[in-house]
C-alpha cells in the first residue's frame, strides 16, 4: 500500500475519491450479478435469471458516470504522474467491469434456456468456478482502491485456477455430448457459461495489471496462459477414432 | 550528475552536448540560492526547469549567460562550459557570450524603438551586417523565424511597444535570434500571455528546437510537458531530479518531484 499526501486543492482529492467509489460500486454489482446468474442457472430459476438480465443496466449507468467523471477530472485538473495513471486506469477498469457485467447477463440468459433442458451433472462445477472469479474481482478492486500492488499481482496469479476449472468443464461437457446427443443443447450453453466465467477471470487479471501500472508506473510482465482447450481437437479425435487424416 | 539519483540517460540520444554545468552554486550575499547543481544541456532539444518559486531555477538559468554578474551581491561557484569552453574563463567576452546565449524574459521588453530597430540593434553592434540590405535581410529572417513577419512586415517603422503582448514576446524572440545565438534561455516566456499567444510561442519553440539549444523556465507544468524533451525539477536550491520529460511527468522517481507535479506540494 502506498500512502500519498493530500492535494493542495482538496476538491481534486474528492473527485478521485468519488471516481474510486463508483468503480467499487460497479465491482460490487458485478459480483452480485455473477453470483445471481450462476445461482439462477443451478436452481433453474427463470425469474431470478430475468432479474439479473434487467439489472445489467445499473452497471452500464455507473460506467457512464465513471467515464464522465474521469473525463471531467482530466479536463479540469490536468492530472500528472500517478494521478494520471490512476484516472486512466479507472477509465479502463470501468470499461472492463461493464464487459464483465455483460458476461454475467449472458450467463443469466443462458440459464433460462438451460432450465428448459434436461439437467446435466457438470453444472455443479460452475458455482465453484464462479466463486473464484468473484473473489478475483473483489480483491482486484480492493487492490485498486488501496493501491495494493502485491494483492493485484496475487489476483493475476489466481487466473490459472480459473483456467483449470474451464479445462475440466470443457472435457466433461465434451464427453457428455459425445455420449448423448440430447445433452448437446444444455452442454453447449454450459460451455459458453464456462467460457464467460473464464473470460471474466481474464478481465480481472487485466485489471490487476492496470492496477500494477497505475501504482508503480511499470508494466507487469506477461503471464503464461493455461487455457489449453484450443489444442483439444487432435486429442479428442484421437480418442474417438475420428480424424481429419484420410 | 552523480548527486542526482534518477534514471540513466537513455541510449541513442544523439543530441550534441552544448552546455555542461558542474557543481554550480550561487550565493546572494550569505544566502545560498543554488546548491551544487550539475546538468548537461544538449543542442536541438528543449530543456525545461520546473519547481516552486524560490527554488533556484531562474538563478540557474541566469548562470548560463552570466546574467548574475549584473547583481552586485551575487557570487557563482562551480564550472559552466559552453562547447567545452569555461564561460568564466579570462578569455571569455561577456558581450560575446550573451550574443551566443540569448535570453527572453517573462515580460516582453521591447526597446522603445521601431520594430525594425528592435531587431537590427543587436546585429549592428555585433557587426553582423555590412550594409543596409544585409541588415534588412537579417531583420526579415529573424521576424520570419519568430513567426512575426506576416504581422509586422507592413509596420516595421512602428514602435515595438505598439504590438500586442504576444507579438511583443515574439519580437523579443526575434531580437534574440537576430544575433545568431546557439542557446536561447527563456524565463517564463508565456506567463504574461493569453492562451492563443502562448500556443504561438510554444509552436515557435518547437520550430526553433532544431536549430538551437533551448532552456525554458516555466511554472506551467503542462507547458513543460508539451515543449520540452528534458525536464529538471528544482526544490530549495537543489536539483531533485533530471530526466526525459515523458518520464518526469508520467513516472517520476523522486517523491518530491511527484508531489510537486501532481499538486501535492505543501
Amino acid at each position: 500500500m502506498r500512502e500519498l499526501n493530500a492535494h493542495t486543492v482538496k476538491s481534486f482529492d474528492d473527485d478521485i475519491a468519488l471516481l474510486r467509489s463508483i468503480i467499487s460500486r460497479m465491482g460490487g454489482l458485478c459480483e452480485a450479478q455473477i453470483v445471481g446468474a450462476v445461482d439462477a442457472l443451478v436452481t433453474r430459476n427463470m425469474e431470478a435469471a430475468a432479474r439479473v438480465v434487467a439489472d445489467d443496466a445499473r452497471i452500464d449507468a455507473l460506467e457512464a458516470e465513471a467515464e464522465a467523471l474521469a473525463v471531467k477530472i482530466i479536463a479540469l485538473r490536468a492530472p500528472l504522474a500517478n494521478d494520471l495513471r490512476e484516472i486512466v486506469a479507472a477509465l479502463k477498469i470501468a470499461g472492463v467491469l461493464e464487459r464483465i457485467g455483460d458476461y454475467a447477463k449472458n450467463i443469466a440468459k443462458r440459464a433460462s434456456v438451460v432450465a428448459q433442458a434436461p439437467p446435466i451433472g457438470p453444472v455443479i462445477i460452475v458455482p465453484e468456478m464462479a466463486r473464484v472469479v468473484v473473489s478475483m474481482i473483489r480483491d482486484v478492486l480492493d487492490a485498486f482502491v488501496d493501491r495494493d500492488v502485491d494483492l493485484a499481482r496475487a489476483v493475476c496469479e489466481r487466473d490459472r485456477g480459473v483456467d483449470d476449472f474451464y479445462n475440466s468443464l470443457f472435457r466433461s461437457l465434451l464427453t457428455f455430448m459425445m455420449e448423448n446427443p440430447h445433452y448437446i443443447t444444455p452442454s453447449t450453453h454450459l460451455l459458453f457459461v464456462a467460457k464467460n466465467l473464464e473470460r471474466i477471470g481474464d478481465h480481472a487479471t487485466s485489471v490487476g495489471e492496470m492496477v500494477h501500472f497505475a501504482v508503480t508506473g511499470e508494466h507487469l510482465t506477461d503471464r503464461p496462459k493455461s487455457d489449453d482447450t484450443s489444442t483439444y481437437l487432435n486429442k479428442t479425435t484421437d480418442d474417438t477414432g475420428f480424424s481429419d487424416e484420410p | 550528475m552523480t548527486e542526482v539519483s534518477g534514471r540513466q540517460p537513455e541510449t541513442g540520444n544523439a543530441a550534441p552536448l552544448k552546455i555542461a554545468a558542474r557543481n554550480v552554486s550561487v550565493f546572494y550575499g550569505a544566502k545560498q540560492a543554488l546548491k551544487n547543481v550539475s546538468l548537461d544541456v544538449s543542442s536541438e532539444q528543449v530543456t525545461a526547469f520546473i519547481g516552486p518559486s524560490g527554488c533556484g531555477k531562474s538563478t540557474f538559468l541566469r548562470c548560463f549567460n552570466r546574467m548574475n554578474d549584473t547583481i552586485d551581491t551575487a557570487r557563482v561557484t562551480g564550472e559552466i562550459r559552453l562547447d567545452g569552453r569555461d564561460i568564466h574563463g579570462p578569455d571569455m567576452d561577456v558581450v560575446q557570450l550573451r550574443a551566443r546565449v540569448g535570453m527572453v524574459f517573462q515580460k516582453p521588453n521591447p526597446f522603445p524603438k521601431s520594430i525594425y530597430e528592435n531587431i537590427a540593434y543587436g546585429p549592428r553592434i555585433h557587426g553582423l551586417a555590412r550594409g543596409g540590405a544585409e541588415l534588412d535581410e537579417i531583420v526579415e529572417n529573424a521576424l520570419r523565424r519568430a513567426g512575426l513577419w506576416e504581422e509586422a512586415k507592413d509596420r516595421l517603422g512602428e514602435s515595438g511597444t505598439a504590438l500586442s503582448g504576444g507579438q511583443q514576446q515574439r519580437l523579443c524572440i526575434a531580437r534574440a535570434i537576430a544575433v545568431d545565438p546557439e542557446v536561447i534561455l527563456m524565463d517564463e516566456p508565456c506567463s504574461a500571455l493569453d492562451p492563443i499567444a502562448t500556443a504561438k510561442i510554444e509552436e515557435l519553440i518547437d520550430d526553433l528546437r532544431g536549430r538551437y539549444a533551448i532552456v525554458i523556465v516555466t511554472h506551467n507544468m503542462q507547458q513543460a510537458a508539451r515543449v520540452s524533451q528534458k525536464t529538471a525539477f528544482f526544490h530549495l536550491g537543489s536539483m531533485v531530479e533530471y530526466g526525459d520529460t515523458s518520464m518526469i511527468f508520467t513516472n517520476p522517481v523522486q517523491r518530491r518531484t511527484k508531489d510537486y507535479i501532481t499538486g501535492r506540494y505543501g
